[in-house]
């Protein structure tokens, strides 16, 4: 199996500053420099982690461990401050729902947006847009303005555009929690069989029991570093031992 | 981990660094997704208001009725039997200067405001981000259209007669300034994700720019006043020569005796124009993709 990511000794920083005013750094400097107006913590540190194709990985971790940040250097989102991070394909996550649905635009024109910026080219959405459809369950509303949409319908069809979108690597990030429940096992039904046609996916989620289901392998991040490399039960374990 | 550093190599064929962009290049191949985002803009900027796209001609056409009874009539530029030192269609001069300059005003505005009012994409979804502000050049562009359509029938109605030449360098003269505008607000746009000041110093950049150049006045008053050396200054800002194309291909055809364009205008000072407008962009192009790595965790 090739390698589908492949990350080398990642290091990220973040730079917390107080201030942005003009006020605060002058009388920081008539002070002598007294105290940071900055504060830099390690988001990652040192992470390495190859992950070959077709292979299903659950990021896990508590708050603030790093692993959103460490999915946002696979998607291109975030740049390493050093180290490599390299794919092969190209990667359509499910950030966030709807980030790149416009609110007041409808259902057909959000598709077309969205899937564009999802990195589709026209021809695909229109040969995928039935079936986009069809897997969001919106139906007749599909020509409705976003807005009016509830939010599971907001929901479903972020994520048949997402699907549809024919990626290499699939990233989510905590978005199944949402969501009735036939809509979840359609969901991961779609997600068995995405991965089942060889694509690599990525998992963030606290949900350990949709983990269990999805991923073989689990990674614990502990303060930006992988403290547990294993399989996704091990990592649940190593969790729960705290 | 489950690869060993030495497999490492030899599978490395294909893989490559997410989140690098080819900058301007980049949003040539994206093309379709630039049409969805000017059309999306386009459909929504005037959505829940009345009078819609009218807007776009109401504004200029009541700025433009401003400035011709305060600057025309009252502070005497129109040309009259009582003031022959003015300039003759008066009205025509404004307007075909004032379109441009809005155009200007807008594309830069927006353009500089683009990346962090897309800030909610741009932090989740990687995609190449000098979409943003293109787009936001080619709404205005688009917006710019209907005036346009407004002067033409204006310039016809008083008996317009232009030239290829001087249709040709009215093209030259939007291209100068649409690309000074992209350069800029690829600029400003990537400052303003760090210090929000620069809008504000685009702002006020704006109000300078609509008197930099021969929009209101003739550029004789500069050279009368400030003499030649400033002449060459104000020539080198691209709007003025952006704006005298448009006084070339507009104005000067329904004026029957005017002062005519600034001396070896076509052959030196539009040249000129375009290599600033030029530099400007590759200027504008190399800071923005400095910048852009970090946007994600600045915004």
């Amino acid at each position: 199996m090739p390698v589908s990511i492949d990350i080398d000794n990642l290091d990220k920083r973040f730079v917390m500053r107080h201030t942005r005013s003009i006020k605060e750094s002058v009388l920081w400097l008539l002070k002598g420099r007294r105290g940071d107006l900055s504060r830099k913590f390690s988001a990652l540190e040192g992470v390495s982690l190859t992950i070959q194709q077709g292979e299903t990985v659950a990021l896990l971790g508590f708050n603030g461990s790093g692993k959103s940040t460490l999915l946002k250097h696979i998607s291109g989102v975030m740049l390493p401050d050093a180290g490599t991070v390299r794919i092969r394909g190209r990667v359509a996550g499910l950030i966030e729902v709807g980030a790149g649905f416009h609110p007041d635009l409808s259902g057909r024109d959000n598709v077309f947006l969205n899937g564009s910026i999802l990195g589709m080219t026209e021809k695909e959405i229109r040969q995928q847009f039935d079936s986009i459809v069809e897997f969001s369950e919106i139906g007749e509303f599909i020509d409705t303005e976003v807005r009016f949409y509830s939010s599971g319908m907001y929901l479903r069809l972020a994520f048949a555009v997402a699907v549809h979108t024919d990626p290499d690597i699939f990233l989510i990030d905590e978005i199944l929690a949402v969501g009735d429940e036939p809509f979840q096992k359609k969901c991961l039904a779609k997600i068995k069989e995405l991965n089942e046609a060889g694509k690599t996916l990525v998992v963030v989620s606290h949900d350990f029991d949709m983990v269990r289901k999805v991923c073989e392998r689990g990674v614990v991040l502990e303060h930006g570093r992988i403290v547990q490399d294993g399989t996704v039960s091990e990592a649940i374990g190593h969790l729960r031992a705290g | 981990m489950t690869a060993g550093s030495s497999s490492r190599d030899d599978d490395a064929v294909g893989l490559v660094s997410p989140g690098h962009s080819a900058g301007l290049r980049d949003v040539v191949g994206s093309r379709f997704l630039l049409k969805l985002l000017v059309d999306k803009e386009i459909k929504v900027r005037y959505r829940g208001s009345v009078l819609g796209l009218l807007w776009s001609y109401v504004k200029p056409a009541v700025q433009f009725v401003v400035f011709y009874i305060a600057l025309g009539i009252f502070l005497g530029l129109e040309q009259s039997e009582r003031n022959p030192a003015g300039l003759p269609n008066y009205a025509i001069y404004l307007f075909s200067g004032i379109v441009l300059i809005n155009f200007f005003t807008e594309a830069l505005s927006n353009a500089s405001r683009s990346i962090v009012t897309n800030g909610g994409l741009i932090k989740k979804i990687y995609l190449p981000r000098q979409l943003f502000p293109v787009s936001a050049i080619w709404v205005s562009g688009i917006h710019f259209l209907p005036q346009m359509v407004i002067l033409v029938v204006a310039c016809l109605l008083t008996g317009w007669t232009p030239s290829v030449l001087q249709l040709g360098t009215a093209v030259l003269g939007f291209l100068i300034v649409a690309l000074l505008a992209t350069g800029l607000g690829l600029i400003f746009g990537a400052v303003n994700v760090y210090f929000r000041d620069a809008e504000n110093f685009v702002d006020m950049l704006l109000m300078v720019a609509t008197w930099a150049s021969p929009v209101l006045y003739a550029w004789t008053m500069v050279r009368d006043q400030l003499g030649q050396t400033a002449l060459q200054i104000y020539l080198l800002n691209p709007l003025t020569i952006g704006v005298e194309s448009f006084h070339f291909a507009f104005w000067m055809p329904t004026a029957e005796q005017t002062q005519g364009l600034p001396p070896s205008f076509l052959s030196v000072w539009v040249p000129i124009g375009l290599v600033v407008s030029i530099l400007v962009v590759l200027l504008g192009q190399l800071l923005f993709s400095r910048l852009e790595g970090r946007f994600a965790q600045e915004l």
